[in-house]
């Protein structure tokens, strides 16, 4: 009985999105697509405990997720095209080699992250109909109320609709601009997980989780996209260092404090490989070049073998990509850990009329300030930068700081 | 194989700071308008398409207890304001986009993409 349970539980993890994504290719319902899909995994756990698992388990979701879409449409009395469309590929097993068999993924990976639709509809969506999760559970991630969330996924399916947003792989001129689309989605809901910008813990696990899960799929269904394989790269090394990032009772450890030995140097290892997998493209971009630089910090056995010279290389590199002042700050760092507090601190001052606001820009300071010896603009800074703080693991960081500075 | 081939229409409301009027009226300003109305023309979406006289010559009219109440001046009182529209019945959201993005007036203010039920 727990066999057949674990067998439902993989096929879920393997078989939901493919099942959803070939249901809206052929229904155009995205409703309907979902609900025929959970109704076939419903009859599984009713019928493999008394049948067996069968053989191939996503053929036999994949059948009965359409027997049920097509009973729906003909009790709905749909039109004859929208059933010949699905009766037509009723009986045909699943994973049939089309020309592409994940084409179906791809269209709804592109479709959820088109940016007619706001980011946090885009993030819903996907959790929904490519990972499956329920709107519980992607309300509690996002820590709105079930029906907040509820509303969002209604909303933006109804525009997708509406709207006429189509299902599909963009055509070649439009492609780059949307890939990078499709990656930043899957990039800032893993950012929202690692370090979450509300709530009481500082990271969220659940978020990190799904944005591996997506990244993962992403470099499979876009094989040849050294970006996607870098972002992959990036969210695993960083993942890999996640143990060491907070003490038990969840305080943040800065990465020159954390212990080394906690992190998982075979995930690092993996996470190089694909990187090189992907620089072997010779197409750099902006999630490269990050991985690369996290891959710097990833390879260094003791803080002080860190290449910093070489992470200063990277983010000038970056900058190219992405002019921002946020990687200008992060530049900044690197280089007060190359060249000394003093040349980080200048550079920190250039970039700082344009980060006003931004809570990393006194807590960066602050720290700068620490390593330079200047006790009292440090403290200063590190106030600052708790009036401004995201999360409480984060106050309780620079708290400590501040502590350790003034002593009672 | 694509889902549905179906034809969506939109509303394209094409707003702006109405000050801004001197930079579409200009000789490039019309240049670029008519470049925009040969390729919807082109594209055989075009179904109804008008400009209108300023805001300041609205009449905005609400009915309340059953009294007709008339203002003088648009709906809401903004920077920018409709200044035309568009009616246009197209293949779906992207290609909307693309036309919505070719008029003279996104340059400064901005297109308002409606789908019509």
């Amino acid at each position: 009985m727990t066999d057949v349970r674990a067998a439902v539980a993989a096929a879920f993890r393997d078989e939901w999105g493919r099942i959803v994504a070939a249901l809206i290719a052929r229904t155009g319902d995205w409703d309907l697509a979902e609900e025929c899909a959970a109704d076939a995994f419903a009859a599984a756990l009713e019928t493999w405990p008394r049948d067996g698992v069968p053989d191939r388990p996503g053929a036999w979701l994949t059948t009965t997720a359409r027997h049920r879409a097509l009973d729906r449409l003909r009790r709905a009395k749909a039109g004859e095209a929208k059933l010949r469309l699905l009766a037509a590929t009723a009986d045909e097993p699943s994973g049939a080699p089309a020309t592409r068999p994940d084409d179906d993924r791809l269209r709804l990976l592109y479709t959820c992250c088109h940016p007619a639709l706001a980011f946090e509809a885009q993030v819903a969506l996907a959790l929904r109909t490519l990972a499956g999760l329920t709107t519980t559970e992607i309300a509690r991630a996002f820590l709105v109320p079930e029906a907040t969330m509820a509303k969002r996924l209604v909303r933006a399916k109804r525009k997708i609709r509406a709207a006429a947003i189509p299902y599909r792989v963009p055509p070649p001129d439009q492609l780059p601009e949307r890939t990078a689309a499709v990656l930043g989605v899957v990039y800032l809901l893993f950012n929202e997980g690692y370090g979450a910008t509300s709530g009481d813990g500082l990271t969220r696990p659940e978020l990190t989780r799904e944005a591996l899960r997506l990244a993962a799929l992403v470099v499979e269904l876009l094989p040849d996209e050294p970006e996607a394989l870098g972002l992959l790269a990036l969210l695993r090394l960083h993942d890999a260092r996640a143990a060491a990032r907070t003490t038990a009772d969840g305080e943040l450890v800065p990465l020159e404090e954390q212990d080394r030995t906690r992190w998982d140097r075979a995930a690092i290892a993996d996470a190089v490989a694909l990187l090189r997998r992907a620089l072997d493209h010779e197409r750099p971009g902006p999630y490269q070049l990050q991985a690369m630089i996290a891959a710097c910090h990833a390879v260094a056995p003791r803080p002080e073998d860190t290449d910093w010279t070489r992470i200063v290389q990277l983010y000038d590199q970056l900058l190219e990509h992405q002019p921002t002042p946020v990687v200008r700050l992060n530049r900044a760092v690197a280089v007060a850990m190359a060249d000394g507090p003093a040349a980080g601190l200048a550079q920190v001052d250039a970039v700082a009329a344009e980060l006003d606001g931004y809570p990393l820009l006194p807590a960066t300071r602050a720290d700068l300030l620490r390593r330079a010896g200047d006790r009292v603009a440090a403290a200063a800074q590190y106030r600052a930068a708790l009036a401004v703080a995201a999360n409480d693991a984060e106050r309780r960081y620079l708290a400590r700081r501040l502590s350790e500075l003034d002593p009672p | 194989m694509d889902t549905v081939d179906q034809r969506t229409r939109y509303m394209l409301l094409i707003s702006a700071d109405e000050d801004r009027e001197p930079d579409v009226v200009n000789e490039e300003g019309l240049r670029r308008f008519h470049e925009w109305m040969a390729d919807l023309e082109r594209r055989g979406v075009l179904r109804a398409h008008e400009g209108l006289y300023p805001s300041r010559t609205a009449t905005t009219v609400r009915v309340r207890d059953g009294e007709v109440l008339r203002t003088d001046g648009p709906f809401m009182e903004t920077k920018d304001q409709i200044g035309g529209f568009a009616l246009i019945e197209c293949s779906g959201i992207d290609e909307a986009v693309e036309i919505a993005a070719g008029h003279p007036a996104a340059r400064f203010g901005q297109v308002e993409i409606r789908p019509v039920r």
